[in-house]
């Protein structure tokens, strides 16, 4: 095929695929423990990052992945605080990380390298980022993998969970920086703006047909790379920016999902 | 161990706000305790409190023949909430699925469930009534299904006290009916010790067999 006979676009779907296993699957605890804004707030957190390594000359997704780590942990923390008022601990961590990237932005010389985060540049990945996807990726696997049961438990009833002995502060932790990471690695791809999409788009679509939680699970991580394969070819051969047609993509099957569903019902 | 429960000269406030004062109560093995009282009267945070999850101003718990701080056999207790029930209106999983979820103590961190937890799992479902639900999504049972299988997620870990917080909130009258039934018929057969909060208070009565009412921060027996 045309579209692998550049390295470049092996390298985007190398990378697409792996993120669209390890995103979906990270989402399905996130979307099913009510975080979808959380995904949010660490997507635009990372900026903040970006900016920051910009500036100081250091990689930009070791960068978003400190200030990632260090946002979701922020958000926690302001969580205990005011748990009355826990969902403003999200909306404060997305202003600062806005913030910040919006002053520094001003004084990053190369803004294409900057805006380059915002919507993502799959098809311009380096060697580094190439090797930072795969070996993250299978973390976050392997993490998910060896954390499933636990997060299932703890996603439907978190007391319940910590009664029966689950360490629930331990696995929170982990599943925290599982987030972080994840979003980190998938700015510089896909784009800051669009992975939090990608986080909650293919678990919804799986919802509406799965039959299990396991289901939901694969469901998510197959929805995931069939909306990057097919917005991958769409973006090559029709000219689009990739992340974006990634994104629509599983927005327009989940909607012929719900179609489908409708008609069935009648 | 006789004695399952006991509290003594136990307070609690919110900040000024006094909940409770010197509140004694002792629930013993096979006991099956329902707890009512008015919005407000205290019902939830005593339950809190027997959770661990509120710690008291004053006085002391025991739980299972072990001081409240010291106690760290939660796996003995078996808890529903209200919140839980209300959460699975929308939750993707099987019945088999929420149930074999509360072996986690059986099958340890990090590890994965064997044909022997299935097998658990599916026997709790078969307790309860709801043989053959295995494969079913939790959201499309009616109510009194749902809380079938949430008893069934809470017995399968061979709990020594259950602790409902009211369970029968949003069922019809025949769900709650034939739900009370079941924990009658669990209570009597397997000896198990439940306390459950509730609103029913006239239909609690003729299956619990003791009732304790929550008034001006204080319990009376019934």
């Amino acid at each position: 095929m045309e579209i692998f006979q550049y390295a470049f676009m092996r390298r985007a779907f190398i990378v697409g695929i792996i993120l669209a296993i390890i995103i979906p699957c990270i989402g399905v605890t996130v979307v099913l423990k009510r975080l979808s804004m959380m995904g949010d707030a660490l997507s635009h957190s990372s900026l903040a990052g970006v900016t920051i390594g910009l500036l100081l000359g250091i990689n930009p997704v070791l960068g978003a992945m400190i200030s990632c780590i260090v946002a979701a942990f922020g958000i926690e923390i302001i969580r205990k605080k005011i748990p009355q008022h826990a969902e403003i601990a999200i909306a404060i961590i997305m202003s600062t990380g806005i913030g910040i990237a919006g002053v520094l932005s001003g004084f990053v010389k190369n803004t294409a390298n900057f805006n380059s985060f915002l919507f993502g540049s799959i098809v311009a990945i380096s060697d580094f980022e190439l090797y930072l996807v795969i070996g993250i990726g299978l973390i976050v696997l392997l993490a998910f993998i060896l954390l499933y049961k636990e997060l299932f438990f703890m996603s439907f009833n978190e007391k319940g969970a910590e009664l029966a002995g689950v360490p629930v502060g331990l696995v929170n932790s982990i599943f925290t920086i599982l987030i972080a990471i994840t979003v980190a690695i998938a700015a510089r791809t896909v784009g800051s703006l669009i992975v939090s999409a990608m986080m909650v788009v293919p678990v919804a679509c799986a919802m509406q047909w799965a039959k299990s939680y396991r289901q939901t699970v694969v469901f998510s991580a197959l929805f995931g790379v069939c909306f990057m394969i097919v917005g991958l070819c769409l973006a090559y051969y029709v000219g689009l920016k990739p992340g974006g047609t990634i994104v629509l993509t599983g927005v327009a099957f989940f909607m012929i999902s719900i179609m489908i569903k409708k008609f069935y019902r009648r | 161990m006789n004695e399952i429960l006991s509290l003594k000269q136990l307070s609690f406030s919110y900040e000024d706000k006094s909940i409770l004062e010197n509140v004694n109560l002792s629930i013993k093995k096979g006991d099956f305790v329902a707890i009512t009282g008015v919005n407000g009267a205290g019902k939830s945070t005593l339950l809190k409190l027997i959770l661990g999850i509120l710690s008291p101003k004053q006085g002391e718990i025991e739980i299972l023949g072990e001081p409240m701080k010291q106690f760290n056999k939660w796996q003995k207790v078996g808890y529903l909430s209200q919140q839980v029930l209300k959460k699975h209106q929308q939750f993707p999983a099987t019945c088999e699925e929420i149930v074999k979820a509360n072996l986690f103590s059986q099958i340890g961190f990090l590890r994965f469930p064997t044909k022997k937890h299935k097998e658990k799992a599916r026997a709790a479902l078969e307790a309860v009534g709801m043989a053959g639900y295995e494969k079913k999504l939790i959201y499309q049972l009616s109510g009194g299904q749902q809380q079938r299988v949430m008893l069934a997620h809470v017995l399968v870990s061979e709990p020594e006290l259950i602790i409902l917080d009211e369970p029968t909130t949003g069922v019809d009258q025949e769900a709650i009916t034939a739900f009370y039934e079941l924990l009658k018929k669990l209570n009597q057969e397997k000896q198990m010790t439940i306390i459950m909060v509730t609103h029913e208070m006239q239909k609690s009565l003729e299956y619990v067999n003791r009732q304790i009412y929550l008034q001006e921060k204080q319990v009376l027996e019934a």
